[in-house]
């Protein structure tokens, strides 16, 4: 009888301490930030576990070190200092829905400008949760591409470069290389995607450029995670395609590149998407890698002038967020830079317009839909060649739709193709609307003004 | 015809890759009653320990031997700490204590050794070799004789040794066993020491392959199908069970898929071991349970 | 004519608290009516209502569902994500193509769809057992989760396969908001739970109970072992199935190919285990377990300690303690949190007792 007397006891005090420390840890979290009056929250959700976390791992250190780059040496957003924490997404939807919940009310007096997503399920899942809120989901190189139409979808930004446009840019650099648009007639381009949502986003606009220029296009999934990919690849030995475009993500990449070498296709004629396309991928796939090319909006490299600026102020001052400095400039690594950078300036011309303080949804939204990164820009930004010149709109939210073929030459990408490769987003743009259009029929949503 | 024999021997190749991770569940399975979940966990703590020793620039072997004592160390803990405690309960708590430790030895090898990919380069040239005009890969055919290697050592050791033939009699019959002198702790220690070390194994190879990352633990769920046609208690009936669904999988994912659309190696594997359980409920070679009222 | 007594299916079940005057229990019933369905919506924020209390509500639905399979029938299933993305789709191909039907109905025919898959799969429980049929619902759970990504019908022909909910709406009233949302999945998991007790003290769930316990036993003397471990299935997998598309719609608002998979199928799993299985409180005191630890784990972890810690280690190391929280359960506490509880509150009645 005493010893279950003892057992409930304990369970009492091990209840309350435990209720103790979650109500210290709430006060604690609140008490420490209860000064900084004027500073602009910025949460991220991030992954840093689980099987694409050497993904993200440098996405967010780029973030992170142009955010401490901003705070430490510009003294922050016209003197708003910038304030971030981290939330674990595990690149699982549920999670990010925990997360974006848990941050949207903002943190002691700033509310949150803009969410960034940081994975494809995830941001679908916030779509219209984005909306009720008034919070933009800025969703760079990734997303879902009818998004691009802003009178739609008024708070969802695929800004820069949509998976539509990666695959036209694809293969208008396969023209390139062919000697001309007219000569893709007659090829074989395979697309090995990874079959999921993320994966076939492409195949409508490649049915539609395969219709337009008379290229065969062929789609071969690969099951997740992609581990074995062995059938897939000697599929492709008996096609024989020209070209192979792989829109991998994680694992799968570095496992197709040594499949590929496996069975004999030549490495130099595969061009990775974006998440197949930095050298966090392909360096596990070792020795074989070399030649293999990828598409990317963010190149690869170390020594533009704000990586100059950050190796100066941050990484070599120990205040960079990388742990492996190897990562620094690399395609990711930049991915997280080009985010922040357009991060930062959407807030500073909401700022212009709004005046300076802590940005809100709306106010961000209006920034976004008035960003215009011109090459003038981008120059006193230190990013020329980094990041495209962006344009946004209500009709626009991609505002660029251009990426560079880069080249693994077994250390370090080298860029081979003429500058930027843009889309023909001129003729994709009016089946996007269309599907803009067929999504609004769904839902029941009224079409925005063309204006802001 | 020539693409269908490539498909096949890839497909069969591919399916001895399994069987190597197959045969640290029979070995668990035959000491312990139970499917080890965590078998999967403890191939890529395995390599990653192994990746982790080479990037510090230590000659193979010594990684190799320093990764071994700690993988049976592993095993020699959990066998204490989780199975014991378990030993009457039935099968799916015993599994969803092996599920628990995956979660477990999965979090504890990320925190030391961290998440990024590692490349694991074991000195083996993957140019195809041709015979006629098919295509083999040199990798898959290394990895194959490797399995044979293993297989045969497991023999010997299992019908030779002294340890075998007692495993072999606690299998049989354990009270009698038991009553002979036979000491089962130790026993099924050494048991899961070596099914560490068939770990080890099956952690270079599959590491070698696509790299020594997180996915590699999902190697476990294609092990489930092989053991259900092979037999959870035979290590040949893991090596043929491997080649069936290699092979199954690697035809269907051409042939099947071009019916249906592709991907069907994600459930291909498990219905045949379906059918199989149907027909043949103890798989090829195991062994049929009685059932008692 | 019953064969077995209820009397001695008491035995087998869980120990429960001593049997109180009905009039209390009504009161009690009465109250916690009031403040699940009127309190918490007033005084809960966006956050809990949307990110924790709607969640939990369904996963303790799913808990129940394969808690009916597992925990009275005895049949072990990993099909569960599988049975759920059933109920998903189905839901949303009847809010698609029938509109004219009111939101309840189609809930309950996604579910019926659901529960047909469930029997189908179920025929082959009539051949296997144990862990073997654990291996066989695996075979269900990839196969229905690839003919959903595969065959673009499902989710409508959008480009990516993944749907996203038509407007949520009962007798015109919009239950888009999140206490639309919470209001809706409690109301659903409290009838579900209504008939589901009923069902199991009634002849099917003894029945089901005597399966469990000793089917080879129980078809020697005449119970239907067939007819009940199909009907087991069919009446999991339709609650399953409600549960899927209530996280389909009331939770996440999209289906993502994530959401149904394996992984989704051992969380139930260990709801149920975590809870005890054979119990029906035993599935919300799991699913608040799962639900909440982590969000508990990390507020009280990065709370104090705050950047000290990088977050990837944190994510790992609350990875390897819920690994060993459950391997510690499964060795100290079998029965689950509920059989806890219940010796909890035996003792807090003997001490009360004159």
């Amino acid at each position: 009888m005493s010893l279950q007397r003892t057992f409930f006891h304990m369970q009492n005090l091990r209840r309350a301490v435990a209720a103790a420390t979650v109500g210290l840890s709430f006060a604690a979290s609140v008490a420490a930030f209860a000064d900084d009056a004027k500073t602009q929250y910025f949460p991220l959700a991030t992954f840093r576990v689980g099987a694409y976390a050497s993904s993200g791992i440098p996405v967010w250190a780029g973030e992170i070190d142009y955010f401490r780059y901003i705070n430490e040496v510009e003294g922050g957003i016209n003197g708003i200092k910038l304030v971030w924490d981290e939330c674990e997404t595990n690149w699982e939807v549920e999670k990010g829905v925990e997360c974006y919940e848990r941050v949207k009310g903002g943190k002691n007096g700033s509310p949150v400008p803009i969410f960034l997503p940081h994975g494809d399920p995830i941001s679908k899942a916030l779509t219209e949760k984005s909306v009720a809120d008034k919070i933009p989901l800025v969703t760079i190189a990734y997303g879902r591409t009818e998004a691009i139409d802003g009178r739609v979808f008024p708070y969802s930004f695929p800004t820069v470069f949509s998976f539509w446009s990666e695959a036209s840019s694809a293969i208008n650099f396969i023209a390139a290389k062919a000697g001309g648009k007219d000569k893709l007639k007659g090829l074989k381009i395979a697309t090995v995607y990874h079959d999921s949502p993320y994966g076939k986003e492409t195949q409508v606009p490649l049915a539609f450029l395969a219709k337009t220029y008379g290229f065969e296009d062929i789609q071969i999934p690969v099951p997740h995670p992609g581990n074995d990919q062995s059938a897939q690849w000697a599929k492709i030995r008996q096609l024989k395609p020209d070209w192979v475009f792989l829109r991998g993500w994680g694992v799968m990449t570095p496992v197709a590149i040594k499949t590929a070498a496996k069975v004999g296709f030549p490495v130099d004629h595969i061009i990775g998407g974006i998440w197949s396309g930095s050298e966090e991928d392909v360096r596990p796939a070792g020795a074989v890698a070399k030649g293999y090319l990828a598409i990317t909006p963010f190149p690869a490299g170390s020594n533009f002038e704000i990586h100059q600026k950050l190796k100066k102020y941050i990484l070599d001052k120990g205040l960079s967020d990388l742990k492996d400095p190897k990562s620094f400039g690399s395609v990711y690594y930049n991915s997280g830079v080009d985010e922040a950078i357009i991060a930062v300036e959407a807030i500073r011309t909401a700022q212009a317009h709004f005046g300076v303080h802590p940005i809100n949804g709306e106010e961000a939204q209006w920034g976004l839909e008035h960003l215009d990164l011109s090459e003038k820009r981008l120059a006193e930004l230190g990013a020329t060649g980094l990041e495209q010149p962006l344009k946004l709109s209500v009709q626009d939210h991609e505002g660029g739709g251009a990426g560079k073929v880069l080249q693994w030459d077994g250390e370090k990408w080298n860029v081979v193709s003429d500058g930027w490769v843009k889309s023909d987003r001129d003729l994709l743009l009016p089946l996007i609307y269309e599907r803009a259009a067929a999504y609004a029929k769904e839902k029941g949503i009224v079409l925005r003004d063309a204006t802001n | 015809m020539n693409f269908f024999v490539e498909t096949l021997v890839g497909g069969l190749l591919a399916g001895v890759m399994y069987s190597l991770v197959a045969i640290g569940f029979v070995l668990v399975f035959k000491a312990s009653g139970v499917f080890n979940f965590a078998q999967g966990s403890m191939v890529l703590c395995a390599a990653l320990t192994f990746v982790t020793l080479r990037e510090k620039n230590i000659d193979f072997w010594l990684a190799a031997l320093i990764t071994l004592a700690i993988m049976v160390a592993i095993a020699i803990a959990v066998e204490r700490v989780v199975l014991r405690p378990l030993v009457n309960q039935p099968q799916i708590t015993l599994f969803m204590a092996t599920l628990g430790l995956s979660f477990v030895i999965e979090g504890l090898s990320q925190i030391a050794m961290g998440a990024s990919v590692h490349e694991l380069d074991l000195g083996i040239v993957d140019t195809p070799i041709k015979f006629g005009d098919i295509q083999v890969s040199q990798f898959d055919l290394v990895a194959a004789a490797t399995a044979g290697v293993l297989v045969v050592a497991l023999s010997i050791f299992f019908s030779k040794t002294r340890v075998g033939i007692s495993l072999r009699a606690i299998a049989d019959d354990p009270q009698a066993a038991l009553s002979i002198g036979i000491r089962l702790q130790t026993l099924w220690q050494i048991v899961w020491g070596v099914a560490g070390f068939v770990s080890l194994v099956a952690g270079l190879l599959w590491g070698a392959r696509q790299g020594v990352q997180f996915a590699l633990t999902l190697v476990v769920l294609k092990a489930l199908p092989v053991l259900i046609i092979g037999g959870f208690t035979s290590i040949t009936g893991a090596i043929v069970g491997g080649l069936i669904v290699g092979a199954g999988d690697s035809l269907a994912e051409i042939y099947l898929g071009g019916l249906l659309g592709g991907s069907v190696s994600t459930w291909f594997a498990y219905a045949l071991a379906v059918i199989f359980l149907l027909i043949r409920p103890a798989g090829l070679f195991g062994e049929a349970a009685i059932e008692r009222i | 004519m019953t064969l077995i007594s209820s009397a001695e299916v008491a035995d087998f079940a869980p120990a429960r608290a001593p049997v109180r005057p009905r009039s209390r229990v009504w009161i009690g019933f009465a109250v916690a009516a009031l403040v699940v369905f009127v309190g918490v919506p007033l005084l809960a924020n966006d956050y809990w209502l949307n990110a924790i209390l709607v969640p939990f509500l369904i996963l303790s639905l799913a808990g129940l569902g394969l808690n009916l399979l597992m925990g009275y029938a005895g049949q072990a299933s990993l099909g569960t994500g599988g049975f759920m993305s059933v109920g998903a789709y189905a839901t949303y191909n009847l809010l698609l193509r029938l509109p004219q039907l009111p939101l309840p109905v189609s809930l309950l025919l996604g579910g019926v769809i659901a529960g047909l898959v469930g029997m189908a799969a179920g025929l082959l429980s009539l051949r296997i057992k144990g862990f073997y049929l654990v291996a066989s619902t695996l075979a269900t759970q990839f196969f229905l989760e690839w003919l959903f990504n595969q065959f673009g019908w499902f989710s409508n022909y959008s480009t990516s396969s993944s749907i996203s909910a038509p407007r949520l709406a009962i007798l015109g009233h919009d239950l888009s908001g999140p206490v639309g949302r919470y209001l809706l999945t409690l109301s659903a998991v409290t009838i579900v739970t209504a008939v589901a007790i009923r069902l199991v003290h009634s002849q099917t769930g003894r029945t089901w109970m005597a399966i469990r316990d000793m089917d080879t036993a129980a078809s020697v003397i005449g119970i239907p072992v067939a007819s009940g471990k199909l009907k087991a299935f069919f009446v999991s997998s339709l609650v399953i199935g409600i549960a899927g598309a209530l996280w389909a719609f009331a939770y996440l608002g999209t289906v993502d190919a994530r959401s149904f998979n394996l992984d989704r199928s051992f969380e139930v799993m260990f709801i149920i285990i975590l809870g005890g299985m054979g119990s029906i409180v035993g599935n919300y005191l799991g699913a608040a377990f799962m639900v909440l630890l982590p969000i508990l784990l990390d507020h009280v972890i990065s709370g104090p300690l705050g950047g000290a810690i990088d977050a990837g280690q944190l994510e790992n190391f609350q990875k390897a303690l819920f690994g060993g929280l459950i391997i510690w359960f499964l060795i100290k506490e079998p029965n689950g949190l509920a059989a806890l509880l219940s010796r909890c509150r035996q003792w807090l009645a003997r001490r009360t007792a004159p």
